[in-house]
């Protein structure tokens, strides 16, 4: 699993590859909610994201629920995998896919 | 069948996954199947590791058993570690807001919902979870 992460003013822009499930979500989590304060705009860019488990969910869940307090969150291009997923689990509704 | 026992710690968990992935490419299985599956052992294995032999370690059987007519593949996971059906957990409410969710059974609730099969026994002392899946 790799982040590539961008911060442009008030705007954070990662792109996430391989896989987050319980070995890696600990790194994951580090990466992204680092510097995430004054950031108004959180996307997650998922077109190199193989897979998620529960384990992603969770911490999906605890950053949407972060930016819904200061902002937004956005998932872009997760694959057809991910996004099954994210239906099966009720997470379509919570978070926003496009 | 193909069968690996090793330490339930989540520093094995990827040898869990390639064992079993080689065991599914040797059949030829779908790559949607196969990163269900791979999502599965986390779940899974990961439930072991860290509550089945708590605070110590111990080990878990992995065996994988392949079916031919109709293409199919049967993993199961066994520990000797506390009773625990993982089973029982109620199914997340799948449809409350991000404020009102819980963070617990979202794993075996994925289980549920991508394989077509998933059981569970205790017995002879262990705790033996099986599942079933589709390969093509």
């Amino acid at each position: 699993m790799t982040i590539n992460k961008k911060i442009n003013g008030t705007q954070m822009y990662a792109e996430v590859n391989g896989r987050i499930d319980t070995v890696t979500v600990t790194e994951a989590e580090s990466i992204l909610k680092s510097d995430l304060d004054g950031i108004t705009e959180l996307v997650l860019d998922f077109k190199g994201l193989d897979y998620i488990s529960s384990a992603g969910l969770r911490l999906l869940l605890t950053l949407q629920k972060t930016m819904n307090k200061q902002g937004s969150m956005t998932i872009k291009n997760a694959n057809e995998t991910v996004t099954e997923i994210f239906d099966v689990t009720g997470f379509s509704d919570i978070l926003t896919i496009e | 069948m193909s069968e690996l026992t090793l330490d339930a710690t989540i520093a094995n968990l990827d040898k869990v996954t390639d064992f079993v992935n080689e065991e599914l490419e040797k059949i030829g299985c779908s790559f949607k199947a196969m990163t269900q599956i791979d999502i599965v052992i986390d779940e899974l294995f990961s439930n072991i590791a860290y509550y089945a032999y708590k605070p110590n370690v111990g080990p878990v059987t992995v065996l994988v058993d392949v079916v031919d007519d109709p293409a199919c593949v049967f993993i199961t996971f066994m520990d000797n570690g506390k009773p625990f059906n993982p089973l029982e957990a109620r199914d997340p409410d799948t449809t409350l807001s991000a404020e009102d969710r819980k963070i617990g059974g979202l794993g075996i609730f994925l289980v549920k919902k991508t394989m077509d099969e998933v059981s569970y026994e205790f017995a002879d002392g262990k705790n033996i979870l099986r599942i079933k899946k589709s390969v093509k």
